[in-house]
């Protein structure tokens, strides 16, 4: 990471200041006004969106391999995703994905 | 409105949000450990725990800074990961609107997912609580939690600090990633949103880094909105 002080403060005083207008908006200024149903329905798939997205490439190319497809770290993500999904905890998941990944390379 | 009442909502709030720090405390911590292996400082760490108080924002964020990305993609990225919070304000504000603005002020501040879900439940529960027991319900579902998220964060950042240098955590961020993705997969349309987003990030990974999520993200959020609209 290569950024100033003072620019990861900056980075984290928006943030906060940003998060916190977003959970302001409707309870704060809005009022009764309901939002548009198209507004809503996006707003409901920003997580799944984003995050998929964000690690997708960090599973496919790690950065440990130098970027190079790696199965033992795709195994691990895919015992974190099913692991995570099917008892629908976030914890179970994690778990799951780190004893893989390291029991797969304590073997290999 | 005797005192009694105001108490018992005040409780009741408290303990339905037990089970959550169950959840909330380790997050917590090991977004202190990954945010100082990344190179925050400790009271930078704790900061952003205190400030933003979103897990998954504040590990999007930190992830692309360790990318180096520039630092609007970082924000954008972050805030839009948040931007489900201006739904959950939307939804409380039948419920909350009424309250004070200084009562609302502090809602907001404490409109986390844990509040919000144990929120909403309760206020549809009970639509004719008065405003007061609304609030009160709502900040005692995170009296203990938003304390123990920043202590969390915080020992999280000082366990962090103590680790060797170049201890095997590459892979710890894609797996708090994708545990705290996977139960968010609750229909066809976030399943849709979800391999949309995977296959549109992965095609434009050759883009500065953080500029292809973006554009993978917004794709989709409309592949999503779009599945739900048809199915419904």
């Amino acid at each position: 990471m290569s950024y100033s002080d003072a620019t990861i403060w900056a980075i984290i005083a928006i943030l906060g200041v940003g998060t916190y207008l977003i959970r302001f908006s409707f309870l704060g200024l809005v009022g009764d006004r309901k939002m548009p149903d198209w507004v809503l329905r996006h707003l409901r798939y920003t997580p799944v969106a984003i995050l998929p997205g964000l690690v997708a490439p960090l599973v496919f190319w790690p950065k440990a391999t130098g970027g190079d497809p790696d199965p033992v770290r795709f195994a691990a993500a895919g015992a974190t995703v099913v692991v995570a999904w099917w008892t629908k905890n976030m914890l179970a998941g994690a778990a799951a994905g780190a004893v893989t990944l390291t029991s797969l390379l304590w073997m290999t | 409105m005797a005192t009694t009442t105001r108490n018992s909502a005040f409780r009741a709030g408290f303990l339905a949000g037990l089970p959550f720090l169950l959840i909330g405390v380790p997050f917590a911590v090991l977004f202190g450990v990954v945010a100082t292996e990344a190179g925050l400082s400790i009271t930078q760490t704790i900061g952003f725990s205190f400030l933003v108080i979103a897990g998954a924002s504040q590990f999007t964020a930190i992830q692309l800074m360790t990318e180096n990305a520039p630092v609007f993609i970082v924000l954008a990225a972050a805030l839009a990961v948040n931007l489900r919070m201006a739904m959950y304000s939307a939804s409380l504000q039948p419920h909350l609107g009424g309250a004070t603005l200084p009562q609302r002020a502090l809602a907001a501040y404490l409109n986390v997912d844990a509040s919000y879900a144990l929120g909403i439940l309760k206020f549809e529960e009970k639509p004719d609580w008065p405003v007061t027991d609304k609030f009160l319900y709502f900040c005692g579902t995170m009296v203990l939690m938003f304390p123990l998220w920043v202590i969390g964060t915080w020992i999280g950042a000082a366990a962090g600090d103590a680790l060797p240098e170049g201890l095997d955590l590459d892979f710890a961020m894609p797996i708090m990633f994708l545990a705290l993705t996977a139960p968010m997969v609750k229909t066809l349309a976030h399943l849709g949103a979800a391999v949309t987003s995977i296959v549109g990030a992965l095609l434009l990974s050759f883009l500065p880094s953080g500029v292809g999520i973006l554009f993978a993200a917004i794709v989709a959020m409309a592949v999503g909105a779009e599945i739900e609209r048809r199915r419904t």
